[in-house]
């Protein structure tokens, strides 16, 4: 039988999803920056704090990296923290941590311990909060052997990958794209999860497979939508995960569609469109490529503040549009 | 000082801490440790000379008093986070020497199967959470086993281990302001041998005494010699009682030093031979708790024979356990990379 399902925003969805997590397991408790009473920057956290209490809903101090180390110590004596930093940006200043003591001291023991944390970004532009509070620099972690790294599209992956990424016991860090908090989907009641690892197939079709990642896999969707007046069937892979990555589904992918545009947030070089432009090359799907592979990433320039710039500066819905119609009509 | 008579408490009345609150054998006990740290190290770096270890290490000769006076009043499941001059703390800490020996000969029967070397030993059964190649690394990660401690109740006192070096980086003070906030059972260790690695204190630190930062942070700093190992073994009593109670964190800084250079790369252009003499002859932690043993009546001529042997013996042991042990397939490359699935 079907868990009932309604209508939640992504952020609801999320905190729905800490709620559970702290229900089923004593050890789970979130720790970060005005998450208590404040209830997060953007309202994650929200109220939480008045049901599970100030023992399990931890405002620290404005330390990110001293904070992201506590974290990191709690979870390898045995609890499960989840910690929210404030802004994705500021996991630079956490990042000796994550990437240093989290990510490889599993390694380092030989397999003597677990890191069982989950660490929360919020990411992204469009907020209008500029070029300190608006990178989208989840790559940056995807490099790094021991952590994963999840970016969840929709209210119901927030949530059931949340829970996934709790009940892991490495460590996983969720980009969450602020634009997205705000977004409603239909997410089931109690508790069930969404494997990271796995990607998602959100529209089917048969002319060109785009990959994107985080808020772009809406903006894909709603380019398919126009692009399907003009009798382009565009398929949307939802990667969901950047580490691991789900190859096959890529790869199954383009083998139908003999096209790839690969749509992300984050600056273009270097990033995840490179990734999965180089796993197909290498693959037996570049036999069935018909069109080279496109990249659709952000500009080569800080996040800037002036609206106009700021949504010039990362893909838009006409930039997808425009990139799949000349794809598939030979134009590239 | 279970055991012991009134007469024997008695007669112990006006000696330092120490032998006023453990036994004989658990002092002599010491001491066996302290030379076996002393030893170990010597073993490893003649491995290393030879080429039988790669790499590098960080020795702690010339400090051992200053690990073993912390982990004294220790149980076995409290737990500490170590550096990377960390064999002393691991050796303090209850490891065994053969399975470090192993560790740096790269073999898996090392205690982190030959992926970690010198600079990430841990015994994590003994409550070694680990060495750590990143200068006050450790120290959040103590506070963060501090939380989980007092979080889960399980009464456990977390000790972080760092050197003066550490006292200048951001999470060092981040650390301590989290600890004391929330009022943690972790005790903060400074080693202060003098020299981050090249620089001195002096030239790298405002303060006088790196304890005196404790007050930034409304807790206990104080100041130990890091050679006289009853003065450490006293402060850190004294913290672990704190902690245990609830009462929060404690700096100790300990002041000692490290006979060898940083690391095998330092040719010890900062400092001068007649200064590096004049602690190994008149500073030496080890001379120093054996002529306090010796003049106390805890132990003979005879009895520190006995230890040199034993600690000989088991340096020898440990070395062929190493040679002997298997090394890593390469087919096991990646593992632990993720924690595997059942």
């Amino acid at each position: 039988m079907d868990a009932a399902v309604r209508e939640l925003s992504y952020a609801q969805a999320i905190q729905e999803a800490m709620a559970i997590a702290m229900d089923m397991d004593e050890r789970v408790f979130l720790m970060g920056e005005d998450i208590g009473v404040y209830g997060g920057a953007f309202q994650v956290t929200g109220d939480l704090v008045e049901r599970y209490g100030t023992d399990r809903v931890i405002d620290t101090p404005i330390s990110e990296l001293g904070g992201a180390g506590v974290a990191v110590g709690a979870a390898v004596t045995g609890m499960r923290p989840i910690f929210e930093f404030q802004f994705s940006d500021f996991a630079t200043l956490g990042m000796e941590q994550i990437v240093n003591q989290a990510a490889k001291m599993r390694f380092m023991l030989g397999g003597e311990v677990s890191v069982p944390l989950v660490m929360r970004f919020p990411a992204g532009s469009g907020t209008g909060a500029a070029a300190q509070h608006s990178q989208s620099l989840e790559a940056w972690l995807g490099h790094v052997p021991g952590l994963k790294v999840i970016q969840p599209a929709t209210p119901h992956d927030a949530k059931g990958m949340l829970l996934a990424a709790v009940a892991d016991p490495d460590p996983v860090m969720i980009f969450e794209h602020k634009l997205l908090y705000k977004m409603r989907g239909p997410v089931p009641e109690g508790h069930y999860t969404v494997p990271i690892g796995k990607a998602d197939i959100r529209r089917e079709g048969r002319d060109l497979t785009i990959v994107a990642t985080s808020i772009m896999v809406q903006r894909a969707l709603d380019a398919a939508a126009t692009l399907e007046g003009e009798g382009i069937d565009i398929e949307v892979v939802d990667l969901r995960t950047i580490r691991p990555l789900d190859r096959q589904t890529v790869i199954d992918s383009v083998k139908k569609t003999s096209r790839l545009l690969c749509v992300y947030e984050a600056v273009k070089t270097l990033g995840i469109g490179a990734e999965v432009s180089a796993l197909v090359a290498e693959s037996e799907a570049f036999d069935y490529l018909d069109a080279p592979i496109v990249r659709l990433g952000g500009a080569e320039t800080p996040i800037p503040y002036n609206p106009d710039l700021e949504k010039a500066t990362v893909p838009q819905v006409p930039d997808i549009i425009a990139a799949a119609r000349d794809l598939v009509k030979g134009i590239r | 000082m279970a055991g012991a008579s009134k007469a024997v408490v008695d007669s112990r009345a006006n000696l330092p801490f120490v032998y006023r609150q453990y036994s004989p054998e658990q002092l002599r006990g010491v001491l066996h440790k302290m030379y076996l740290i002393r030893r170990f190290e010597e073993g490893a770096e003649e491995c290393y000379t030879r080429g039988l270890i790669h790499g590098t290490m960080h020795l702690s000769i010339g400090q051992e008093a200053s690990a073993m006076g912390v982990c004294m009043p220790l149980a076995e499941d409290d737990q500490i986070t170590s550096t990377h001059r960390g064999h002393g703390h691991c050796i303090a800490k209850g490891a065994e020497v053969s399975r470090m020996f192993a560790e740096f000969f790269g073999k898996t029967t090392g205690y982190c199967k030959g992926r970690g070397g010198s600079m990430h030993i841990a015994d994590v059964a003994k409550g070694n959470l680990g060495a750590n190649g990143i200068v006050a690394g450790g120290i959040p990660i103590a506070v963060g086993a501090a939380l989980s401690s007092k979080r889960m109740k399980t009464g456990k006192v977390v000790v972080s281990f760092f050197g003066d070096g550490a006292n200048n980086e951001g999470a060092f003070h981040e650390a301590l302001n989290m600890a004391a906030v929330w009022k943690l059972p972790v005790i903060f260790v400074c080693e202060n041998n003098g020299y981050g690695m090249s620089t001195s204190t002096a030239r790298s630190t405002a303060v006088k005494n790196i304890a005196d930062r404790a007050a930034a942070y409304a807790m206990p700093g104080v100041i130990v010699n890091g050679n006289i190992f009853s003065e450490v073994a006293e402060a850190s009593f004294k913290a672990v009682e704190r902690a245990r109670a609830g009462e929060g964190p404690t700096l100790i800084e300990s002041k000692t030093y490290r006979h060898r250079g940083h690391s095998k790369s330092d040719r010890n252009r900062y400092r001068t031979k007649e200064e590096i003499e004049d602690w190994m002859a008149n500073r030496d932690p080890i001379a120093l708790f054996e002529t306090e043993l010796r003049d106390f009546g805890f132990i003979d001529g005879q009895g520190i024979q006995a230890i040199r042997d034993a600690v000989a013996r088991e340096i020898a042991d440990g070395i062929e356990f190493a040679k002997a042990s298997p090394a890593p397939e390469i087919t096991t490359l990646q593992d632990y990379v993720y924690t595997e699935h059942a």
